[in-house]
């Protein structure tokens, strides 16, 4: 494994301890739910009768929102895929051949 | 990020509308200009895109036990200038908005303005400036990502606060408040979401050198192999 590679590979590395130690060291009783959700709890516990004057459209369930969640992180993903290979493919294409043809007309 | 929808009160949405509204105007011609002089580029703006729905997409617990998400702003601010990221990120806070009541419509100008507008412009001068104190690209790439990431997350707690100023300290004793919401939960993620903006910026690096040095990304001349 190149140098280049084996830091690539760390830096995935530390991404996923740094997500996993807060579950690990705070223990999986916490809900971890989201600071969206915190700042609405704050603003209704300071504002106490607060009613949001407009309501989304539409509002799929905890279990639907979560799919939907990974959805948008499957297409991000699957495009970053994509464009990666094409990238790498049109660079590939590009690297002019080490050995000469043989029908150059040059 | 995402002020939930209706929780602004509408002076202020409408006033947060209003001035994101120029930004995101100003990007989508950016973004068509960008296409049109160095149409090799497209794949690269996608990516940067792709790199924001993704990163966005991820919900990630922090130490202070509630959990959050990276932006991703700060890659299309570093290869495209910050004006594409108002567009691009404006596009996904509309997707969150509409699919998945994350975010909200009343609100998507004051998240637009957080996450699109602020982040990639401190992702911006923070690259610069590393550049130009002599730090290498890794360095750059990263500050400014996680710093762009703690501003957008700063703004919110901002925003919240001059909607809902504390009874009795006002509005600093409110930023406070939500910056303890905010900001504190995001420190670890903003360290993530630099590195991971490392990783891609290197492996962009590794696929479309010319693109990025015809982007000012990297400096030196064409063939020479670099480490970053």
């Amino acid at each position: 494994m190149s140098r280049s590679t084996l830091i690539n590979w760390l830096l995935v590395l530390a991404v996923l301890v740094i997500a996993v130690v807060p579950l690990v060291f705070i223990g999986s009783e916490t809900e971890f739910g989201g600071a969206d959700g915190v700042a609405v709890e704050q603003i209704e516990a300071d504002n106490p009768g607060y009613e949001p004057w407009f309501t989304p459209l539409f509002e799929p369930e905890a279990e639907t929102a979560s799919t939907l969640f990974a959805l948008q992180a499957a297409i991000g993903a699957g495009f970053l895929g994509y464009l990666f290979g094409t990238l790498n493919t049109r660079r590939r294409l590009a690297t002019p051949r080490p050995a000469p043809q043989p029908d150059d007309p040059t | 990020m995402h002020i939930a929808e209706g929780y602004l009160p509408p002076l202020h949405a409408a006033a947060w509308t209003v001035v994101a509204a120029p930004f995101v105007v100003h990007g989508a011609r950016a973004v068509v200009r960008q296409v049109r002089e160095d149409p090799d580029t497209k794949l690269l703006l996608g990516a940067a895109g792709a790199f924001t729905f993704v990163l966005s997409a991820l919900k990630i617990p922090s130490v202070t036990g509630s959990s959050s998400h990276p932006t991703g702003t700060g890659l299309g601010a570093i290869l495209f200038r910050p004006p594409v990221m108002a567009l691009l990120g404006t596009i996904v806070l509309l997707f969150q908005a509409l699919l998945i009541a994350h975010g909200g419509i009343t609100t998507l100008g004051a998240n637009a303005f957080s996450m699109a507008i602020v982040g990639p412009w401190v992702a911006y001068g923070v690259y610069r400036l590393a550049g130009r104190l002599g730090g290498g690209l890794s360095v750059g790439v990263f500050l400014a990502a996680s710093l762009a990431d703690l501003a957008t997350y700063s703004t919110t707690s901002v925003q919240l606060a001059l909607a809902y100023p504390d009874a009795t300290s006002g509005v600093l004793g409110s930023v406070v408040k939500f910056g303890a919401i905010f900001s504190i939960t995001q420190i670890p993620l903003a360290v993530c979401e630099g590195l991971l903006t490392v990783l891609i910026v290197r492996l962009l690096i590794k696929v479309s050198p010319d693109e990025l040095r015809r982007l000012g990304v990297l400096r030196t001349p064409a063939p020479a192999q670099q480490e970053v």
